[in-house]
């Protein structure tokens, strides 16, 4: 087995709340900087920005996984990984219609920028990618699986946003793939709390809205080479492959 | 002041949980966010949300709430109804929005 340092979860200029530092080209600069093998594009709401990430990613011998973070009806943040290009696509097309029609006010929130690798704007999006979709946990995790892709609720440990604050507890039953605590907290405290979760596989992600965040902490995945299908066994602790948060 | 009585006198649905009709109500709790209602809510409280998910039974059965009235014509999801009919603690419903849902509820207990 061989060891990838992954940070899964990263904006790019497309989130309103992230700085206009964060275009592709310089969050994979970052991320080699960083020592990171792996790294995934989770823009809210928009998988927009991924696809030129992967590609200039490619280039640069760093893998990039392309979802989003989403965020469900009852204000959780989820992240969602899909593997094929059709995948990600359909599942833009699910929250081009679950996001509620309300627009972004600049002055407010902030850019929401598509761009291309010389970071000249494509497309700027109109409705504001911070609202909550109109569509459940339960009703987003079975899209993400019916897409084949893989689903971990985000920051599980946080006071906002996740489905602690949102919901009390993570129910022992859900459906997930893994799940992600944020930097403020370890695994063991995180259990201390929560030990009917002890047999989930959990990562650590930065959340990265600015540059300097990239890869401040991260996930080791054992595993044989960089593809998306290990990387979800990985993340399943299956066939001898397994993520350790260090 | 029982479930039943409320429902009645604010015109609400029931979804489930029929048996816990005759829950005693001491008060009322309105939040949206499950960690605060697990924190602050207490016994016998009506709690006022808006959250469908099946976690809210959990919570009214740990913080053993009378009922819970569910505004602007959500519906329980499938997990909460049947959770609701095994708690025996009623999911009611009302098309009001949760301001005027507080109000009335806050009247008719003072009124008692």
């Amino acid at each position: 087995m061989k060891t990838f340092r992954a940070d899964l979860h990263i904006h790019t200029v497309l989130s309103p709340c992230s700085d206009l530092e964060m275009s592709p080209g310089n969050i994979i600069a970052k991320a080699k900087e960083k020592n990171l093998d792996l790294i995934g594009i989770t823009d809210h709401n928009c998988t927009k920005n991924c696809h030129i990430t992967e590609q200039i990613g490619k280039e640069q011998g760093i893998m990039v996984l392309c979802g989003a973070e989403i965020t469900t009806k009852e204000e959780a943040h989820c992240l969602a990984f899909f593997e094929t290009p059709e995948n990600l696509n359909d599942f833009q097309h699910y929250l081009d219609t679950y996001l509620p029609d309300i627009q972004n006010d600049i002055t407010k929130f902030g850019y929401q920028l598509v761009v291309d690798e010389n970071e000249n704007i494509i497309e700027e999006i109109d409705k504001l990618l911070i609202s909550a979709i109109n569509q459940n946990m339960d009703e987003i995790e079975s899209t993400i699986h019916g897409l084949n892709g893989l689903f971990i609720p985000a920051h599980i440990d946080r006071l906002k946003f996740s489905i602690t604050s949102q919901l009390g507890f993570v129910p022992a039953d859900i459906k997930a793939d893994a799940l992600e605590l944020s930097g403020n907290t370890s695994k063991n405290k995180f259990l201390e709390n929560n030990p009917h979760l002890k047999d989930f596989s959990f990562i650590q992600s930065s959340d990265a809205h600015y540059i300097h965040q990239i890869g401040t902490v991260s996930t080791l995945f054992f595993m044989e080479q960089l593809s998306f299908d290990e990387i979800s066994s990985a993340l399943k602790s299956k066939n001898g492959r397994r993520v350790e948060i260090r | 002041m029982k479930v039943s009585d409320i429902v009645k006198e604010l015109g609400l649905k029931v979804f489930s949980g029929d048996k816990g009709l005759d829950r005693e109500v001491t008060g009322g709790y309105s939040s949206d966010l499950l960690s605060d209602v697990m924190g602050d809510s207490l016994e016998g409280q009506v709690w006022i949300t808006l959250q469908t998910h099946k976690n809210v039974m959990a919570i009214a059965s740990l913080k053993e709430l009378a009922a819970i009235i569910l505004v602007k014509g959500n519906t329980p999801e499938k997990d909460m109804a049947g959770q609701s009919n095994i708690e025996n603690i009623p999911v009611l419903g009302t098309n009001e929005e949760t301001f005027s849902i507080c109000g009335k509820l806050f009247k008719l207990m003072e009124n008692k």
